[in-house]
Formats: C-alpha cells, sequence, structure tokens
C-alpha cells in the first residue's frame, strides 16, 4: 500500500554512520549512543551531566536540516493516523523507559557489546514490530 | 566547551546516518516489518552497517584506550541478567514501534526534517517516558512500604 524503494546502499551507508557515532561518542564520552538514556537525561529532573546529552541531540537534529538544505533528499511519508501516532508514541516512550533502551542503545550499541541483555531486548522488539505490523496491516486491515 | 562540541559533531554524525539510511521515514521502517505485503529490506542494511561497524570500533575503543577523551572512565551497563522488566518493556517498544513506525533514534533526527507529524510522536513519546518515570516512582515506594 505505500512502496518504499530498496536502497540497500545509502542504507548500508547510513548505518555505517550510526556506527561511527557510537564509536566515536564512546571514545571521546565513554557514552552509549542510546537515545532513550541521552533523551531520558534531558527530560526534567535533568541528569548531572545533562549538557553533553543536549549537545549530542542539538547535533543529531540540526544534521538531517542541513543535508535537505544543502540538496540533499530524504524520503518521508507517514502511513499511521495521528491517533496512531499518540497511541504508538506513548507505547514506546513507555516501553523503552522500563526496557531500558531502543534500537540504537541495545540493537546497535548494546549488540556490539554482546550483552545478554540487549540481545534479549532486541530480538523481543524486533519479534514485536513484525507481529505488529502484520496484525495491523493484515488481519485488521489498516 | 570542547566536549560540548565534539558531542554535538557525534549526534550530526549519528542524525545524518539516520536520515540517509531510512530509520527516520516510518513508511520504510513499516515496510521492513511488512514481510508479507510491501517489504523494503533495506533496514536490515542499516543494522548490518551500524553494528559491524560498532563491533570493530568498540574493540579497537577498549582495546587502545584506558579511558575516554573527556571523561574520566566508559560507562558501560554491567547488569547480565534477562528479567520481566526488560522483556515486557522492549515487547512494548516494539508493539509502538509497529504501530507508528517511529523509533526513539530514528525520531529524533527526523525532527530536523519539521514535518508535524514527527512532533506529535515525540510529545507522545516524551510523556510517555515521564508516565513510566512516575509509574516506577510509585513502584519503588510501593516495594519500600511493603
Amino acid at each position: 500500500m505505500f512502496e518504499t524503494e530498496f536502497t540497500p546502499v545509502m542504507s548500508l551507508f547510513g548505518g555505517i554512520l550510526i556506527g561511527l557515532a557510537a564509536v566515536l561518542l564512546m571514545s571521546i564520552q565513554g557514552r552509549i549512543a542510546g537515545m532513550t538514556g541521552i533523551l531520558t537525561g534531558i527530560i526534567p529532573p535533568l541528569a548531572s551531566d545533562w549538557s553533553w546529552r543536549a549537545a549530542f541531540l542539538i547535533g543529531a537534529i540540526i544534521a538531517p536540516a542541513i543535508f535537505v538544505a544543502a540538496g540533499g533528499t530524504v524520503e518521508f511519508a507517514v502511513p499511521p493516523t495521528t491517533i496512531a501516532l499518540i497511541v504508538g508514541g506513548l507505547i514506546v516512550g513507555v516501553g523503552v523507559y522500563f526496557g531500558s533502551g531502543c534500537t540504537s542503545g541495545h540493537g546497535v550499541c548494546g549488540m556490539a557489546r554482546l550483552s545478554p541483555r540487549s540481545i534479549a531486548a532486541t530480538v523481543v522488539f524486533m519479534i514485536a514490530s513484525f507481529v505488529t505490523v502484520f496484525v495491523t496491516r493484515h488481519l485488521l486491515g489498516m | 566547551m570542547m566536549k560540548f562540541v565534539s558531542s554535538m559533531m557525534i549526534g550530526a554524525i549519528f542524525g545524518l546516518g539516520i536520515a540517509i539510511s531510512g530509520m527516520a521515514n516510518p513508511a520504510k521502517v513499516l515496510n521492513f516489518f511488512d514481510l508479507f505485503g510491501t517489504w523494503d529490506p533495506s533496514l536490515a542494511f542499516v543494522m548490518g552497517g551500524a553494528l559491524i561497524t560498532t563491533l570493530i570500533g568498540y574493540r579497537i575503543v577498549f582495546g587502545r584506550q584506558n579511558k575516554p577523551a573527556y571523561a574520566q572512565m566508559f560507562h558501560v551497563p554491567e547488569r547480565a541478567d534477562i528479567d520481566r522488566r526488560l522483556v515486557l518493556g522492549s515487547a512494548g517498544f516494539g508493539v509502538g514501534w509497529g504501530i507508528a513506525g517511529f523509533c526513539p533514534g530514528g525520531a529524533i533526527p527526523a525532527l530536523g526534517l519539521g514535518y508535524s507529524q514527527t512532533f506529535v510522536f515525540v510529545g507522545a513519546m516524551i510523556a510517555g517516558i515521564i508516565l513510566a518515570r512516575f509509574a516506577n516512582m510509585r513502584l519503588q515506594r510501593t516495594a519500600i512500604a511493603l
């Protein structure tokens, strides 16, 4: 229903950049590049080391804006409805808080450290996503 | 100051990687999960590229550095137990990801693209984190009281 183009080269290149950022953040700040952890630290009450987190977030937000301003294209389409975005957002927020991480923290950094918790978390959230999309698209026809 | 600037540069590399990889595009993310429909395997290449780079890079960093350049020590989670919170929380995250098509690492850089849907999602996600933090405080208080 919403076809997207298979982009192995750009996706691989983007993935390598994400990995490079994770390695640099460990080398320079000694931190895991997990978006959940970084974001949670700047939601009041602020973490004592909120400043590098805020800097990372600012960089992460402005880079795509600069890329587009410089003439780059970023495909973007949101099939879900506003209600689905709100419900999904709330569930993601609660889930990553209790699950102590998301795709970047568990799926990339934790898996790269071969952490049993991160491997378990990644397997669980990937399966849950596959099942959810199957149910919403093919059983409920949303 | 260098600490702040370097963090921002690293964040920018992360955000650029997310944007060009397709992780900031919910349509593409949802298609990756839609094996029996409009399947787009691109995200396997994102995860693969990120994971292999980090796997090799972490080994080099931990092998060559005693401590980070701008910090006293490496902050790496030590826990190895797989508890109910981790499993249920991650399952919840997966369900939300499958509904909205955004994960936190995809949504934050997507804010820079300026579409209103991203702001709706991120607002709800932050509300969810605050709600979970509050519920967690209540749970801990109850546990202490008991």
